[in-house]
């Protein structure tokens, strides 16, 4: 067998290995080693790459491997969990980056020397080249807006939907250029620029409530760049890998914004939560009730039915253990607890389920919105963690409401709702929440990793009767 | 133009495939699918490597190493960020395992 094709072979099985690795994530059992089995693949194709006839500048290759492979592996080892979709953000625009640099490359060999490319070669080279900055560019924002290098609220103005507009023209306008035979360095530098800051311009006005989409979006992106370097090397392992980055982050987008009910464009240019009119008036006289740490934890002690929906909060205040031990003393007194997860709570796709998995809580515990919806009439007590808009009855309830039609946890169908909160602060939609005004609603104020060990240990004191449950299954009044 | 015949018909194979394989994954499971794939696009390092083995001049090189170095960085804090995910996931809680 010729170098080549052994190499040929690699290659097809790498491919194999991702879909078969991506195949074992459909159960939480088999994940694990799905993602083993890809990464072998990946080693695969790296050692057949690495034999290819011809290659020079290995000391350079081991250089950039090495560093590049220990900066990735040692963040990757020390990332906070909390800290996730910003990993993801910036490792997803290096792999952007590269593929717009591989496509570059690839652009100055083949035009060095008086060379020209064929129309085919020039197109995919251009359109990777593009795809690429542009993810590039997002992801950094996207990071930068996650680490909270740069504000992450929603920014409003006219000229960036403009502006977002003009680039996609100029980038396309670029691309045809280089296909129709312009294939010079500067025009190619010019795409480039472009599509840098049109990645810049996208994100930038996009809020941090958004992000799972962005996230999800800038993913999809990079698997096509990668793909089209593919073409542009005749590589077919990367058209195999990219494609199923691609569908991937454009099934996860969809979903996001199934889940917020906006189409993507709405959350590409619609800039939800700068411009809040109206929407959400709440009922004259609409008062908030505060609950003190002993009564809540009385409270959750003597129901039989806890829900706790985190959010977003949870993971800021890194309070996911401090859940767990809260879930761990209900219980231990025979309390039945769950958890209700919202598609879009947090940053990323699936953010909460790893907070929650960190914590050692079991996934059998865990639900998806369609799951727990139906119980939360059932419910004594749900216990909000840094939730907000996702639990939103305006959404449900209010044709004016900005967020009208987004599925929403139905947390105010439940006897009693607990909800922990910094302050009365509107959400990062910047709307009111009638939930909090809801009479068999209480609020606890104050941050929601300090309330949850004064919970914790508020609940640790609750005096327990020994035949805690009356037959009729309705908590015991509480003597205190 | 046939490669590029080719390379479409392998692409549009490989998204129906990843729609059909990705449409599984619970959503449980959703961060550590994006890591996941995150590291998969990382085998762009492929491409980067090819380029970087054919440059000759120091601005080629230049490019080709930040190639290298932006995909590994990719592939290999992909692959390990995940594996730290995945090993958390459990039916039960640790002391009854």
């Amino acid at each position: 067998m010729s170098a080549s094709a052994a190499i040929g072979v690699a290659y097809l099985v790498a491919s194999l290995t991702f879909i078969i690795g991506l195949r074992m994530l459909s159960s939480p059992v088999t994940a694990n080693r799905g993602n083993r089995v890809a990464a072998a693949g990946m080693t695969i194709a790296l050692i057949a790459t690495l034999l290819t006839p011809g290659l020079a500048n290995y000391g350079l290759i081991a250089a950039g491997i090495i560093v590049g492979g220990a900066i990735g592996a040692g963040s990757a080892r020390k990332v906070r969990m909390t800290a996730m979709p910003q990993m993801v953000a910036i490792f997803n625009g290096m792999g952007g980056g590269a593929a717009a640099l591989v496509s570059s490359l690839e652009f100055v060999h083949r035009t060095s020397g008086g060379g020209t490319l064929q129309t085919g070669q020039a197109f995919t080279i251009a359109l990777g080249a593009a795809i690429g900055s542009v993810s590039f560019a997002g992801s950094l924002i996207a990071f930068a807006k996650l680490q909270e290098i740069m504000k992450g609220n929603a920014l409003q103005f006219q000229w960036t939907k403009i502006a977002s507009g003009l680039l996609v023209v100029a980038v396309l306008a670029l691309v045809v250029v280089i296909t129709l035979g312009t294939d010079t360095i500067p025009v190619l530098i010019a795409l480039l620029a472009v599509a840098v800051i049109l990645g810049l311009v996208l994100v930038i006005p996009i809020g941090g409530a958004d992000m799972p989409v962005v996230i999800s979006l800038m993913n999809s992106l990079t698997g096509l760049a990668a793909a089209l370097t593919g073409f542009v090397l005749n590589n077919e392992l990367l058209i195999v890998a990219g494609a199923l980055v691609g569908a991937s982050g454009t099934l996860l987008t969809r979903l996001m914004a199934r889940a917020m009910n906006r189409p993507l464009s709405n959350v590409l240019f619609g800039s939800f939560g700068a411009t809040v009119t109206g929407g959400g008036e709440l009922p004259a006289g609409a008062t908030v009730r505060e609950i003190s740490v002993d009564d809540a934890a009385v409270l959750m002690s003597y129901s039989q039915r806890v829900v706790i929906v985190p959010g977003y909060g949870l993971a800021v205040a890194q309070a996911q253990h401090q859940v767990r031990e809260l879930a761990d003393i209900l219980s231990s007194r025979g309390v039945q607890v769950k958890y209700a997860i919202h598609p879009v709570a947090g940053r990323m796709p699936g953010h909460m389920n790893v907070l929650l998995a960190e914590a050692d809580v079991p996934y059998s515990e865990v639900y998806e919105m369609d799951a727990i919806n139906g119980e939360f009439p059932s419910t004594d007590v749900v216990l909000v963690v840094g939730a907000n808009d996702i639990t939103n009855p305006a959404a449900r309830s209010d044709p004016s409401s900005p967020i009208y039609g987004m599925p929403i946890l139905n947390v105010d169908e439940a006897q009693h709702i607990i909800v922990l909160k910094r302050s009365m602060r509107p959400g990062f939609a910047g709307i009111d929440n009638p939930l909090y005004y809801n009479p068999r609603t209480a609020m606890l104020f104050g941050d929601a990793k300090d309330s949850l060990q004064k919970l914790v240990a508020a609940a640790k004191t609750v005096a327990m009767p020994r035949e805690r449950r009356t037959r009729s299954g309705e908590p015991e009044v509480v003597q205190r | 133009m046939t490669e590029i015949l080719l390379g479409a018909y392998v692409f549009i194979l490989a998204i129906v495939v990843g729609f059909e394989v990705i449409g599984r994954v619970p959503s449980m499971l959703h961060t550590p699918l994006m890591s996941g794939t995150n590291a998969i696009h990382g085998v762009v390092l492929v491409g980067g490597i090819l380029v970087l083995g054919q440059a000759h001049t120091i601005t080629t090189q230049i490019i080709g190493l930040a190639a290298v170095l932006l995909g590994s960085l990719n592939v290999f804090g992909g692959f390990v960020v995940t594996d730290r995910m995945l090993k958390m996931f459990h039916a039960r809680p640790r002391d009854q395992r």
